[in-house]
């Protein structure tokens, strides 16, 4: 196992450096952007003068050059303080961690249950090739990938909220009801179906046409010849020799997208009025709030990073011919 | 089976006895628009305990189709039986339902395939899939099957049984993949194993070690073993009897002594005519004149793997390489596979940079010229790739093909194409063919246009690698007598690289074996043969299949190239 953990070890190194890269770009990126927080909250407080911005400016250290920010900014960081938003007056990391569990909640049960589905469906389409069982998967999966996301998280709002009121249309919760313990999470549990679904039927359809592609072209393999000249039974050969082999691609692109779910659910969150990082970077950028938004490009550059190293390790335990070739 | 039945031959002992297999009449249709309705014409055959029936024929004539039938791996619904019955003691396997003809596959009949780096399941350990076969026809407990594995490993003659049984196949070598695969057919002790093609894919010595296996295994067992060839030595080596196949249909069949010896269809004549036999060494080569080439201790180390944390591993490639070739001689570069022949000839070609070491193309130094000295000499050292199929670009015309070298030198465009199609004329390829694809020639034909190709740069010195590895025995003796005659003709000097001595035998004037990276021995061709003076040549030569059968003297062309 030394390889294995010489291989982490190596990952972990390269990380950590993309991540100060990550975090030098988007910083300028960030200071790019025409407009600074100053003007916006003296826009806000509607009667401003030239002296009050710049007090403003002064406060915030914004009047600083850029490299001089930038140097307070990384060695804040390193220190694990993603600064303080001047617009909430309270420090970015309460923010983030009172809406990242909503969001993780969310995004995380859409990717396991797009990637099971997705799965489940490809091999079923690519084990009945040719059949209505097939077409219909195949009609559905690309309905699902190209409808927009938000229309379908309307209609679905529209169908079971409001003309058959099954489930609530929004928010995180029920407001004011002061559930605890179990009551809390079945609330939670209900809030989160329709969002769930909406995120994850876009994903699934990816996952199933990629795994149906992947497992007709694994099924013509030499080995699956061998498998039944064994005498094996239909469904150990498309579990333990076709699905085995065709679910590689899978992994990569599941990889990719999900490092991308914290920050790809911010229409889902802005339909269902769901209170994640999604909408909170929506309103950030609006407000200026450079702290927060910094700190919510960190978050989710951190999560791509771990959800690519974790996808390695995955690739590694799935493929034994991975770790020789690192 | 008593003392008494155990003198009698194979044979003998089949009379007496219901047949393991009777195929009868059996058709199998190809999809409309297949070049012909029926991959299987109203095939034939019985097969017996304790016999070995080869199945021979070229490319496309359905031997291996019959063999996929009988295990029910046809491409439904495209490709299906269309009519006649395949017996299996007594019982027809086409009517049996799936879940029977299931118990039947790998376990009463099992099959050993020709690629052993693809037929096994790369995400998997050797012994679970070996494993599998007894799980899913027998009922033994797990530790029982995980110790017949072991027994089974141990039989097709694999060290560390218990070890390897954990390994993964990317692991291991092709020729002990292929004893993997033999260990998984025998798994469930078959009445029936069909081996399709199973040392093809082999270095020849390797193919001896499987083909004595086989061969003992078989005697061993009793089994009754259809074994499907294109090769008449292999034949020669294991067959009790002999089914001749072409275009789908039956055209000799009968005891192997007869058809090997006495063949009677013109078909089974002209196959044996054209397997390439190695007693067939040319005369010596009057070498004359300053050398054209000198390859002088060329050294190339490969890098493999590394990275950030990990130094890579150099694998010497080729070490102290050095050989000569004049003007007109045909040099082979003999090996197996990874011997580092590819190296050289890829080196003098120039597609391979050598770490240290001088080739000297008419007394100038290859390796010292810069990218745009060099370009002169692309142009007077040409190759010939093995895989017609993969060398020409498949959008691109066969007449540009050809022209497009002489155009990239400056030539006129339809000058250059009215002398492609001269030399599409002199390979032997009609008029019509400089309008074609790639896709629209078979195999042969490619590896004539590939040739054409080379010879449209008006090289002095050919590299050919393996050029007729792929191609069918009928279609490799064509190509084969092809260089010959354009060697001569033009009087090109020609790096010949196979792995297959047969070949060298026919059409090299000198040979150079080649081992793990270095040459072990050179000299003409009737020293090398005759009097092999290295250990290492001597056991590729005694591993030759079929060196103990004598091709019917009737049958004997003419060495090519004899004066």
């Amino acid at each position: 196992m030394l390889g294995f953990a010489q291989l982490f070890a190596s990952r972990l190194v390269k990380a950590a450096a993309i991540l100060i890269a990550i975090v030098v770009m988007n910083f300028f990126l960030v200071h790019a952007a025409p407009g600074d927080p100053a003007t916006v909250m003296a826009g806000e407080a509607g009667a401003a003068d030239e002296k009050f911005v710049t007090q403003l400016r002064e406060q915030f250290g914004l009047d600083r050059p850029l490299y001089e920010q930038l140097g307070t900014y990384i060695g804040k960081v390193v220190q694990g303080d993603l600064g303080f938003s001047y617009r909430q007056q309270r420090p970015v990391w309460d923010i983030l961690a009172e809406r990242l569990p909503a969001t993780l909640v969310l995004t995380l049960t859409a990717f396991i249950l797009a990637l099971a589905a997705g799965v489940a469906l490809g091999t079923l389409a690519a084990v009945t090739v040719g059949t209505w069982a097939d077409s219909a998967i195949t009609v559905v999966a690309l309905l699902a990938y190209a409808t927009p996301i938000y229309w379908i998280g309307l209609m679905l709002s529209l169908l079971f909220s409001i003309q058959l009121g099954w489930l609530p249309a929004f928010g995180y919760e029920t407001i004011g009801a002061g559930y605890t313990g179990l009551a809390h999470v079945a609330d939670v549990a209900v809030h989160l179906i329709l969002p769930v679904i909406t995120l994850a039927l876009f994903y699934m359809a990816g996952y199933a046409r990629l795994t149906r592609a992947s497992m007709l072209e694994v099924r013509s393999l030499d080995f699956v010849k061998t498998a039944k000249a064994k005498g094996l039974t239909q469904g150990r050969i498309v579990t333990r020799h076709v699905l085995r082999n065709a679910i590689l691609p899978v992994i990569t692109v599941a990889g990719i997208q999900a490092g991308q779910l914290v920050g790809g659910s911010i229409l889902i969150e802005t339909v269902f009025a769901w209170p994640g990082i999604g909408r909170l970077a929506f309103e950030a950028v609006l407000q200026r709030d450079y702290q927060v938004l910094l700190g919510i490009f960190l978050v989710t550059s951190v999560m791509v990073i771990l959800f690519n190293i974790l996808t390695d390790i995955l690739y590694g335990l799935v493929d034994p011919r991975i770790q020789v070739s690192q | 089976m008593s003392q008494f039945d155990l003198l009698r031959t194979p044979t003998e002992t089949a009379a007496m006895t219901t047949p393991l297999l009777d195929v009868r009449g059996l058709s199998i249709a190809l999809p409309p628009g297949a070049d012909r309705p029926l991959a299987v014409d109203n095939l034939t055959f019985t097969l017996n305990p304790d016999e070995i029936l080869c199945v021979v024929g070229e490319s496309g004539s359905g031997k291996s189709m019959t063999a996929h039938a009988m295990m029910g791996l046809l491409p439904a619904p495209h490709v299906r039986v269309s009519g006649g019955s395949l017996l299996f003691k007594g019982k027809d396997v086409l009517a049996m339902p799936e879940a029977e003809q299931r118990s039947l596959r790998g376990g009463r009949i099992a099959m050993v395939f020709q690629e052993p780096m693809t037929a096994l399941n790369p995400l998997m350990r050797v012994g679970r899939q070996i494993g599998e076969s007894l799980r899913e026809h027998t009922d033994l407990p797990a530790p029982a099957r995980r110790a017949r594995v072991g027994e089974l490993l141990a039989q097709v003659g694999l060290p560390n049984p218990a070890e390897l049984a954990e390994a993964y196949p990317f692991r291991l070598s092709g020729g002990q993949r292929q004893r993997v695969m033999i260990a998984m057919a025998l798994a469930c002790q078959p009445d029936i194993l069909i081996a399709d093609e199973p040392t093809t894919a082999l270095d020849v010595t390797t193919q001896k070690q499987i083909l004595d296996l086989i061969r003992s295994i078989q005697a061993e067992r009793h089994m009754g073993m259809m074994f499907i060839t294109h090769d008449f030595g292999v034949v020669a080596e294991i067959a009790h009897r002999v089914a001749v196949m072409r275009h789908g249909k039956l055209v000799e069949y009968g005891a192997a002594s007869d058809v090997l010896n006495r063949p009677q269809h013109p078909y089974t004549r002209q196959l044996i005519a054209s397997v390439p036999h190695y007693i067939e060494h040319r005369d010596d080569h009057a070498k004359t004149g300053a050398p054209l080439l000198v390859a002088d201790k060329v050294r190339k180390v490969f890098n493999v793997g590394g990275g950030l944390f990990k130094k890579s591993k150099p694998v010497v490639a080729g070490d102290d390489l050095s050989l000569t070739i004049h003007p007109g001689e045909t040099v082979g570069l003999v090996g197996e596979s990874g011997s580092g022949k590819s190296t050289l000839g890829r080196s003098i070609v120039g597609l391979i940079k050598p770490d240290s070491g001088r080739i000297l193309f008419e007394g100038t130094d290859l390796l010292a010229l810069d990218r745009k000295g060099f370009r002169p000499y692309r142009r007077t050292v040409q190759m010939v790739f093995q895989d017609p199929y993969a060398s020409l670009n498949p959008r691109h015309r066969v007449g540009d093909i050809v022209a497009q070298g002489p155009v990239a030198f400056g030539e006129d465009h339809g000058r250059a194409l009215a002398r492609a199609r001269e030399l599409l004329a002199m390979v032997g390829l009609d008029g019509s063919a400089a309008d074609r694809f790639p896709h629209e020639f078979s195999g042969g034909q490619r590896q004539r246009i590939g040739i054409a190709r080379a010879l449209a740069m008006e090289p002095k010195l050919l590299v050919a690698d393996e050029p007729v590895s792929a191609l069918d025995v009928s279609v490799q003796g064509q190509v084969l007598d092809l260089l010959d005659d354009i060697r001569r003709r033009l009087n090109l000097a020609m790096l010949f690289i196979t792995h297959d001595l047969r070949v060298a035998a026919q059409v090299c004037d000198t040979i150079a074996v080649m081992r793990r990276g270095r040459i072990v021995e050179m000299g003409t061709a009737r020293d090398v043969f005759t009097h092999p003076r290295d250990a290492y040549t001597r056991s590729l030569l005694d591993a030759i299949p079929g060196k103990a059968w004598h091709i019917p003297d009737d049958l004997q062309k003419i060495p090519a190239g004899a004066h």
